[in-house]
Protein backbone atom coordinates (compact mmCIF):
# COMPACT_ATOMS: atom_id res chain seq x y z
CA UNK A 1 0.00 0.00 0.00
CA UNK A 2 1.69 3.45 -1.40
CA UNK A 3 2.23 5.57 1.74
CA UNK A 4 0.63 9.23 1.50
CA UNK A 5 2.43 10.60 4.35
CA UNK A 6 1.07 12.94 7.24
CA UNK A 7 -2.01 14.58 5.27
CA UNK A 8 -3.31 10.99 3.39
CA UNK A 9 -6.75 12.33 4.96
CA UNK A 10 -6.63 15.01 2.22
CA UNK A 11 -4.97 13.22 -0.60
CA UNK A 12 -7.53 10.31 -0.29
CA UNK A 13 -10.85 12.94 0.70
CA UNK A 14 -9.55 14.62 -2.47
CA UNK A 15 -9.81 11.38 -5.03
CA UNK A 16 -12.36 10.20 -3.19
CA UNK A 17 -14.62 13.61 -3.68
CA UNK A 18 -13.58 13.53 -7.35
CA UNK A 19 -14.45 9.45 -8.11
CA UNK A 20 -18.04 10.41 -6.25
CA UNK A 21 -18.38 13.14 -8.99
CA UNK A 22 -17.13 11.67 -11.52
CA UNK A 23 -18.86 8.29 -11.19
CA UNK A 24 -22.63 10.30 -10.48
CA UNK A 25 -21.72 12.21 -13.38
CA UNK A 26 -21.45 9.25 -15.85
CA UNK A 27 -24.87 7.51 -13.68
CA UNK A 28 -27.12 10.40 -14.25
CA UNK A 29 -25.92 11.08 -18.11
CA UNK A 30 -26.24 7.26 -18.05
CA UNK A 31 -29.52 7.60 -16.70
CA UNK A 32 -30.79 10.32 -18.73
CA UNK A 33 -30.13 8.81 -21.77
CA UNK A 34 -32.29 6.12 -21.37
CA UNK A 35 -34.40 7.40 -19.67
CA UNK A 36 -34.95 9.89 -22.89
CA UNK A 37 -34.70 7.00 -25.49
CA UNK A 38 -37.42 4.94 -23.29
CA UNK A 39 -39.85 8.10 -23.90
CA UNK A 40 -39.17 8.59 -27.75
CA UNK A 41 -39.78 5.09 -28.35
CA UNK A 42 -42.82 5.16 -26.65
CA UNK A 43 -43.89 8.09 -28.29
CA UNK A 44 -43.20 6.32 -31.43
CA UNK A 45 -44.57 2.91 -30.16
CA UNK A 46 -48.09 4.65 -30.53
CA UNK A 47 -47.34 5.77 -34.04
CA UNK A 48 -46.64 9.69 -33.74
CA UNK A 49 -43.54 10.31 -36.00
CA UNK A 50 -41.77 13.31 -36.63
CA UNK A 51 -43.27 16.01 -39.67
CA UNK A 52 -39.66 16.08 -40.92
CA UNK A 53 -39.02 12.57 -40.67
CA UNK A 54 -37.85 11.31 -43.94
CA UNK A 55 -35.78 14.12 -44.71
CA UNK A 56 -32.00 14.87 -43.49
CA UNK A 57 -33.30 18.14 -41.63
CA UNK A 58 -34.66 17.79 -38.50
CA UNK B 1 -39.72 16.92 -57.69
CA UNK B 2 -38.54 15.34 -54.72
CA UNK B 3 -35.15 16.48 -53.51
CA UNK B 4 -32.24 14.09 -53.13
CA UNK B 5 -30.45 15.03 -50.14
CA UNK B 6 -28.53 11.53 -50.40
CA UNK B 7 -27.22 11.53 -53.30
CA UNK B 8 -25.50 15.48 -52.39
CA UNK B 9 -22.57 14.82 -49.58
CA UNK B 10 -23.13 17.59 -47.09
CA UNK B 11 -20.06 19.69 -46.31
CA UNK B 12 -17.85 19.32 -43.13
CA UNK B 13 -20.30 22.23 -41.42
CA UNK B 14 -23.82 20.88 -42.54
CA UNK B 15 -22.92 17.54 -41.15
CA UNK B 16 -21.95 19.54 -37.74
CA UNK B 17 -24.40 21.60 -38.06
CA UNK B 18 -27.46 19.50 -38.66
CA UNK B 19 -28.74 17.36 -35.80
CA UNK B 20 -29.52 14.23 -37.75
CA UNK B 21 -26.38 14.71 -39.19
CA UNK B 22 -24.96 14.89 -35.53
CA UNK B 23 -26.56 11.97 -34.47
CA UNK B 24 -25.66 9.93 -37.21
CA UNK B 25 -21.73 10.88 -36.78
CA UNK B 26 -21.47 10.85 -33.21
CA UNK B 27 -23.35 7.48 -32.55
CA UNK B 28 -20.05 5.09 -33.30
CA UNK B 29 -17.77 7.56 -31.32
CA UNK B 30 -19.39 6.60 -28.19
CA UNK B 31 -18.06 3.41 -27.07
CA UNK B 32 -14.58 4.30 -28.67
CA UNK B 33 -14.90 7.35 -26.75
CA UNK B 34 -15.42 5.98 -23.35
CA UNK B 35 -13.09 2.77 -24.05
CA UNK B 36 -9.97 5.54 -24.43
CA UNK B 37 -11.27 7.12 -21.33
CA UNK B 38 -11.04 4.44 -19.02
CA UNK B 39 -7.76 3.47 -20.68
CA UNK B 40 -5.88 7.13 -20.02
CA UNK B 41 -7.47 6.66 -16.13
CA UNK B 42 -6.10 3.61 -15.36
CA UNK B 43 -2.55 4.35 -16.94
CA UNK B 44 -2.63 8.19 -15.95
CA UNK B 45 -3.87 6.95 -12.12
CA UNK B 46 -0.98 4.58 -11.71
CA UNK B 47 1.59 7.27 -13.05
CA UNK B 48 -0.27 9.70 -10.45
CA UNK B 49 -0.34 7.77 -7.47
CA UNK B 50 2.73 4.62 -7.74
CA UNK B 51 4.82 5.87 -10.08
CA UNK B 52 5.71 9.51 -9.40
CA UNK B 53 7.69 11.15 -6.89
CA UNK B 54 6.41 13.43 -4.40
CA UNK B 55 7.18 16.74 -4.31
CA UNK B 56 10.52 18.32 -2.22
CA UNK B 57 8.41 20.84 -0.65
CA UNK B 58 4.58 19.84 -0.78
CA UNK B 59 5.39 16.11 -0.23
CA UNK B 60 2.77 13.30 -1.17
CA UNK B 61 0.19 15.95 -1.28
CA UNK B 62 1.32 16.83 -4.63
CA UNK B 63 -0.61 13.86 -5.97
CA UNK B 64 -3.60 16.06 -5.57
CA UNK B 65 -2.65 17.98 -8.50
CA UNK B 66 -3.25 15.27 -11.03
CA UNK B 67 -7.30 15.76 -10.29
CA UNK B 68 -7.09 19.56 -9.48
CA UNK B 69 -5.29 20.86 -12.12
CA UNK B 70 -7.66 18.39 -15.09
CA UNK B 71 -10.75 20.04 -13.37
CA UNK B 72 -9.73 23.32 -13.06
CA UNK B 73 -9.12 23.36 -16.95
CA UNK B 74 -12.02 21.65 -17.83
CA UNK B 75 -13.74 23.87 -15.69
CA UNK B 76 -12.41 26.97 -17.75
CA UNK B 77 -12.05 25.12 -21.49
CA UNK B 78 -15.95 23.70 -20.71
CA UNK B 79 -16.74 27.54 -20.34
CA UNK B 80 -15.19 29.23 -23.79
CA UNK B 81 -17.21 25.50 -25.32
CA UNK B 82 -20.58 27.53 -24.19
CA UNK B 83 -19.29 30.55 -24.95
CA UNK B 84 -18.81 29.68 -28.74
CA UNK B 85 -22.12 27.91 -28.38
CA UNK B 86 -23.71 31.42 -27.29
CA UNK B 87 -21.83 33.26 -30.15
CA UNK B 88 -23.40 30.62 -32.37
CA UNK B 89 -26.93 31.20 -31.21
CA UNK B 90 -27.17 34.71 -31.31
CA UNK B 91 -24.96 35.30 -34.85
CA UNK B 92 -25.33 32.53 -36.47
CA UNK B 93 -28.73 30.83 -35.19
CA UNK B 94 -26.73 27.26 -35.34
CA UNK B 95 -29.24 24.80 -34.57
CA UNK B 96 -27.31 22.71 -32.60
CA UNK B 97 -25.85 25.64 -30.82
CA UNK B 98 -28.24 26.06 -27.63
CA UNK B 99 -28.41 22.21 -27.09
CA UNK B 100 -24.76 22.15 -26.97
CA UNK B 101 -24.58 25.16 -24.37
CA UNK B 102 -27.59 23.71 -22.31
CA UNK B 103 -25.72 19.94 -22.77
CA UNK B 104 -22.17 21.65 -21.53
CA UNK B 105 -23.32 23.53 -18.43
CA UNK B 106 -24.04 21.09 -16.01
CA UNK B 107 -20.76 19.16 -16.74
CA UNK B 108 -18.89 22.75 -16.13
CA UNK B 109 -20.66 23.29 -13.25
CA UNK B 110 -19.60 19.51 -12.08
CA UNK B 111 -15.97 20.23 -12.67
CA UNK B 112 -15.63 23.50 -11.37
CA UNK B 113 -17.08 22.11 -8.10
CA UNK B 114 -14.81 19.33 -7.94
CA UNK B 115 -11.82 21.91 -8.87
CA UNK B 116 -12.93 23.57 -6.22
CA UNK B 117 -12.67 20.85 -3.76
CA UNK B 118 -9.88 19.74 -4.64
CA UNK B 119 -8.01 23.13 -4.78
CA UNK B 120 -9.28 23.20 -0.97
CA UNK B 121 -8.38 19.63 0.27
CA UNK B 122 -4.70 20.84 -0.84
CA UNK B 123 -4.93 24.21 0.36
CA UNK B 124 -5.41 22.91 4.11
CA UNK B 125 -1.86 21.23 3.96
CA UNK B 126 0.22 23.32 1.95
CA UNK B 127 -1.33 26.84 2.55
CA UNK B 128 -2.81 26.00 6.37
CA UNK B 129 -5.56 27.23 5.44
CA UNK B 130 -9.10 25.83 3.25
CA UNK B 131 -9.82 28.92 1.58
CA UNK B 132 -8.57 32.45 0.96
CA UNK B 133 -10.85 34.98 -0.26
CA UNK B 134 -8.26 35.87 -3.42
CA UNK B 135 -8.26 36.86 -6.69
CA UNK B 136 -8.61 33.23 -8.34
CA UNK B 137 -10.39 31.50 -5.93
CA UNK B 138 -13.05 34.21 -5.92
CA UNK B 139 -13.05 34.18 -9.72
CA UNK B 140 -13.42 30.25 -9.56
CA UNK B 141 -16.33 30.43 -7.27
CA UNK B 142 -17.73 33.37 -9.89
CA UNK B 143 -17.13 30.80 -12.23
CA UNK B 144 -19.05 28.14 -10.13
CA UNK B 145 -21.92 30.11 -9.40
CA UNK B 146 -22.46 31.53 -13.16
CA UNK B 147 -22.26 27.94 -14.14
CA UNK B 148 -25.39 26.96 -11.32
CA UNK B 149 -27.13 30.00 -12.46
CA UNK B 150 -27.09 28.78 -16.64
CA UNK B 151 -28.27 25.40 -15.26
CA UNK B 152 -30.66 27.18 -13.26
CA UNK B 153 -31.93 29.48 -16.27
CA UNK B 154 -32.39 25.86 -18.51
CA UNK B 155 -34.61 24.89 -16.05
CA UNK B 156 -36.89 27.75 -15.52
CA UNK B 157 -38.13 28.67 -19.13
CA UNK B 158 -40.65 26.61 -20.93
CA UNK B 159 -39.75 27.43 -24.43
CA UNK B 160 -36.55 27.02 -25.12
CA UNK B 161 -36.28 28.93 -28.23
CA UNK B 162 -36.65 31.58 -25.86
CA UNK B 163 -33.98 30.21 -23.38
CA UNK B 164 -31.64 29.85 -25.92
CA UNK B 165 -31.11 33.25 -26.78
CA UNK B 166 -31.80 35.33 -23.11
CA UNK B 167 -29.17 32.11 -21.68
CA UNK B 168 -26.32 33.09 -24.52
CA UNK B 169 -26.39 36.69 -23.71
CA UNK B 170 -25.89 35.67 -20.25
CA UNK B 171 -22.96 32.82 -20.61
CA UNK B 172 -21.13 36.08 -22.78
CA UNK B 173 -21.72 38.28 -20.09
CA UNK B 174 -20.34 35.47 -17.71
CA UNK B 175 -17.28 34.89 -20.04
CA UNK B 176 -15.78 38.29 -18.82
CA UNK B 177 -15.25 35.77 -15.40
CA UNK B 178 -12.87 34.01 -17.98
CA UNK B 179 -9.79 36.33 -18.01
CA UNK B 180 -10.05 36.94 -14.68
CA UNK B 181 -9.72 33.63 -13.61
CA UNK B 182 -6.58 32.92 -15.80
CA UNK B 183 -4.42 35.51 -14.96
CA UNK B 184 -5.88 36.30 -11.85
CA UNK B 185 -2.45 34.87 -10.51
CA UNK B 186 -0.52 37.85 -12.23
CA UNK B 187 -3.05 40.74 -11.63
CA UNK B 188 -3.01 40.24 -8.24
CA UNK B 189 -1.24 39.07 -4.87
CA UNK B 190 -2.36 35.47 -4.42
CA UNK B 191 -1.96 32.69 -2.13
CA UNK B 192 -2.43 30.54 -5.49
CA UNK B 193 0.75 29.94 -7.61
CA UNK B 194 1.28 30.36 -11.13
CA UNK B 195 1.20 28.63 -14.21
CA UNK B 196 3.20 25.88 -14.15
CA UNK B 197 3.26 24.81 -17.63
CA UNK B 198 3.26 27.53 -20.36
CA UNK B 199 3.11 26.47 -23.77
CA UNK B 200 4.60 28.69 -25.36
CA UNK B 201 7.79 29.09 -23.00
CA UNK B 202 9.77 27.66 -19.82
CA UNK B 203 7.90 24.79 -17.78
CA UNK B 204 8.65 24.74 -13.92
CA UNK B 205 7.77 21.08 -13.83
CA UNK B 206 9.69 17.79 -13.80
CA UNK B 207 9.05 15.64 -16.29
CA UNK B 208 8.22 12.37 -13.75
CA UNK B 209 5.57 15.27 -12.86
CA UNK B 210 3.96 16.33 -16.16
CA UNK B 211 3.39 12.77 -17.52
CA UNK B 212 1.18 11.95 -14.93
CA UNK B 213 -0.37 15.37 -15.24
CA UNK B 214 -0.76 15.53 -19.25
CA UNK B 215 -2.35 11.56 -18.68
CA UNK B 216 -4.70 13.02 -16.35
CA UNK B 217 -5.43 16.15 -18.01
CA UNK B 218 -5.87 13.93 -21.21
CA UNK B 219 -8.17 11.88 -19.40
CA UNK B 220 -10.62 14.41 -18.00
CA UNK B 221 -10.35 15.62 -21.67
CA UNK B 222 -11.61 12.62 -23.00
CA UNK B 223 -14.15 11.99 -20.15
CA UNK B 224 -15.99 15.00 -20.63
CA UNK B 225 -15.34 14.47 -24.73
CA UNK B 226 -17.41 11.21 -23.98
CA UNK B 227 -19.89 13.05 -21.30
CA UNK B 228 -20.73 15.84 -23.67
CA UNK B 229 -21.09 13.65 -26.57
CA UNK B 230 -23.92 11.56 -24.85
CA UNK B 231 -25.53 15.05 -23.38
CA UNK B 232 -25.90 16.39 -27.03
CA UNK B 233 -27.36 13.41 -28.70
CA UNK B 234 -29.61 12.70 -25.03
CA UNK B 235 -30.73 16.60 -25.61
CA UNK B 236 -31.46 16.11 -29.33
CA UNK B 237 -33.57 13.11 -28.63
CA UNK B 238 -35.58 14.76 -25.65
CA UNK B 239 -36.59 17.60 -27.85
CA UNK B 240 -38.05 15.42 -30.43
CA UNK B 241 -39.92 13.57 -28.03
CA UNK B 242 -41.06 16.56 -26.71
CA UNK B 243 -41.79 18.02 -30.29
CA UNK B 244 -43.60 14.17 -30.60
CA UNK B 245 -45.69 15.22 -27.50
CA UNK B 246 -46.83 18.11 -28.36
CA UNK B 247 -48.18 16.61 -31.81
CA UNK B 248 -50.05 14.20 -30.08
CA UNK B 249 -51.51 16.20 -27.99
CA UNK B 250 -52.51 18.47 -30.91
CA UNK B 251 -53.91 15.57 -32.75
CA UNK B 252 -55.49 14.55 -29.51
CA UNK B 253 -57.24 18.12 -28.71
CA UNK B 254 -60.71 18.10 -30.29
Amino acid sequence: MIDLGPHAAFIVGAYAAVTIGVLGAILWVVFDARRVAGRLAALEARGIRRRSAGSSAS
Amino acid sequence: MSLDLAAKRPNWFARLANPGQFLAWSRPLVWPLAGLTTLLFVVGLYFALLDSPPDYQMGETVRIMYIHVPTAILAEGIYVVMALAALGTLVWRHPLADVANKAAAPLGALFTGLALISGSLWGRPTWGTFWEWDGRMTSFLILFLIYLGIVALWRAFDDPGRAGRVIAVFTLVGALDIPVVKFSVDWWNTLHQGASIDLMGDRHMADSMLLPLGLMTLAFGFLFLTLYLVRVRTEIFRRRAESLARQAAASAAP
